[in-house]
């Protein structure tokens, strides 16, 4: 039975593949439960779109890829929270115009090279197989990092996500807050390249913590579940891959969804079951 | 009455007992929506800021407690510029911009009243603990202390947003119409609110349409329409001739008594006729005031 569990991580690539998501699966769910509370779903998947060409120019280069992402993502954050300085989120379409852009700027840049389609869907899509050992360093690093500062200063980024006008009247400055969780957000879609890629990691960012929002009522235990339900998204979706020999990404944000599903389902008071039932006892 | 009396410049007037405002001016989406208002309210005292709809009270609020930036003037708390944690200035706005869907608990909301006096890397301790629970009882609401906000009532709501300012220990309480649309056993519990907290010194400034409540409850009143038309006890403050200059056309002088509709703002002055529609959420009856 045990050799089930423990077979796969026989192999080093295997072990660093575990690590790699699980330290990205808890990074994604403790900032995503900021992206899902603040609607910043659209700007979490533009981000990834924005980074891919700081990720092209580095393969061109030759250089360390996640370096160039690295790069790409925390000037676009920095923009994207200067431009957006009082919350005016109708830029909606400005925002789909350039992350649209910048997606067709990166495959533009790397299609320079001729071999460049197997590169390109490991970008998109992840290829956690590959991480090798310095990659893990600095993943680990930087989700470390991320989850660090969140934690940190907890109190700062919840009044300010709740009560912006009592943040600044206490001085909490919400507007640099905002614009400290845009970099920190910028960092963690780097960070998730390689485990799931440019297209998948919204998917990382939301689905685990909207999952927790509907069974919790408080915001430390919704991004303590949060992380709980990204580890084990991504810790069985990488048993589904190894087993059933699938795209290792794409399984970790299935396995994500299929706990949302249960929880819209079955969740206590807000899933969909229990709402029809107090309904119905309401009738009667 | 000495101290009422220092606002108009008595050889007793010591800044540092005082809420001073002088000649403040603040303007709003580029119109000015207060102009040279200049009054001083002594320490412990409960004024009620009455004046027609646009009339500057909300901005007057967000002037003292930092919202809104004046463009000339200056307030002064105990003589000094207001803001930091020794002095704070509490604001309960009339209706809270959060996030009602936001996953917090009514103690988790009193909490965030202590955040002010918690550096950027502290946590909670014993004693922020024990006023958040203070405040909570005050307020009749340590039975739903570990319930989600947004599953409380309206004026359940109201009250965990007032024990979040009284959290902050404040030396001046800033009410936007706390009266507003709120029932009568609710006032009057509001009423004993105030009067324990007049007992405790914590100087109160809540504005209100309700002028009977603002005559007969409060020892000083502040009449505004976008100027300060006068400030001192009620029976000063509401005279024919002051009420004539700040509701204008809204206020009907009948024998004896004084009839004012608090219904429409940007009315006063113009006798003429108008349309308008009414906010089911305003007090539309005309309020009487003997004479």
């Amino acid at each position: 039975m045990t050799h089930w569990l423990t077979d796969p991580f026989t192999f080093a690539f295997m072990q660093r593949a575990l690590v790699a998501s699980l330290v990205v699966g808890v990074a994604c769910a403790v900032i995503g439960t900021f992206v899902v509370l603040r609607a910043m779903a659209f700007l979490g998947d533009a981000l990834a779109h924005a980074v891919l060409p700081g990720v092209a120019v580095a393969y061109l280069l030759d250089a360390n890829l996640l370096l160039g992402g690295l790069v790409a993502a925390v000037v676009v954050a920095a923009g994207v929270g200067l431009v957006s300085r009082r919350g005016v989120v109708k830029e909606d379409t400005a925002i789909g115009i350039l992350f649209a852009a910048a997606l067709a700027l990166g495959v533009l840049l790397m299609s320079t090279v001729h071999s460049y389609a197997v590169d390109l869907t490991h970008i998109l899509f992840g290829n956690v197989l590959g991480v090798s050992s310095a990659d893990l360093w600095l993943t680990g690093g930087l989700a470390a990092g991320v989850v660090a500062v969140v934690v940190l200063f907890f109190k700062e980024f919840q009044v300010a996500a709740f009560d912006p006008v009592l943040a600044h009247m206490l001085g909490k400055r919400p507007e640099l807050v905002r614009f400290v969780l845009l970099v920190l957000l910028a960092l963690t879609v780097v960070v998730s390249l390689q485990t799931v890629g440019v297209a998948l990691v919204t998917a990382l960012l939301v689905t685990p913590p909207a999952t927790a929002y509907l069974l919790t009522r408080r915001l430390a235990s919704m991004m303590l579940l949060s992380a709980v339900l990204g580890a084990a998204a991504s810790v069985a979706g990488l048993y589904l891959s190894y087993y059933l020999d699938v795209a290792s990404g794409a399984a970790v944000v299935l396995c994500a969804t299929a706990a949302f599903a249960l929880a819209w389902l079955f969740a206590p008071r807000r899933g969909l079951l229990a709402q029809r039932f107090a309904a119905r006892r309401g009738r009667a | 009455m000495t101290e009422a009396n220092a606002s108009t410049g008595s050889a007793e007037f010591d800044e540092n007992r005082y809420l001073t405002v002088e000649h403040l001016t603040v303007a709003y989406n580029g119109r000015p929506a207060l102009e040279d208002v200049t009054f001083a309210v002594p320490h412990g005292t409960q004024v009620a800021v009455v004046g027609p709809n646009g009339a500057g009270k909300s901005t007057l609020f967000k002037a003292l407690v930092g919202l809104l930036p004046p463009r000339s003037g200056r307030i002064r708390l105990h003589g000094a510029v207001p803001g930091g944690q020794a002095d704070p200035i509490a604001y309960v706005p009339q209706r809270e911009e959060v996030d009602w869907a936001f996953p917090v608990t009514v103690r988790e909301v009193v909490m965030m009243g202590r955040y002010g006096r918690l550096g950027w890397l502290r946590r909670p301790r014993a004693t922020d603990r024990e006023v958040v629970g203070r405040c909570l009882r005050e307020l009749g609401l340590a039975d739903l202390a570990d319930r989600g906000l947004g599953e409380l009532s309206g004026g359940q709501q109201q009250r965990v947003f007032l024990a979040r300012a009284l959290a902050q220990e404040p030396h001046v309480l800033l009410l936007d119409e706390p009266f507003t649309g709120v029932d009568v056993a609710a006032r009057e519990g509001l009423l004993a609110l105030l009067g324990r907290l007049r007992e405790r010194r914590i100087t109160v400034l809540a504005s209100t349409h309700d002028m009977e409540t603002a005559a007969k409850r409060f020892e000083l009143v502040a009449l505004l329409n976008r100027r300060l038309v006068a400030f001192g006890p009620p029976a000063e403050v509401f005279t024919p001739g002051h009420v004539a200059q700040a509701f204008g056309g809204q206020a009907l002088f009948l024998d004896g008594m004084v009839v004012v509709d608090q219904c429409c703002p940007g009315h006063v002055g113009d006798g003429e006729a108008h349309r308008h529609s009414h906010d089911p959420g305003e007090d539309r009856l005309p309020h009487a005031l003997p004479r």
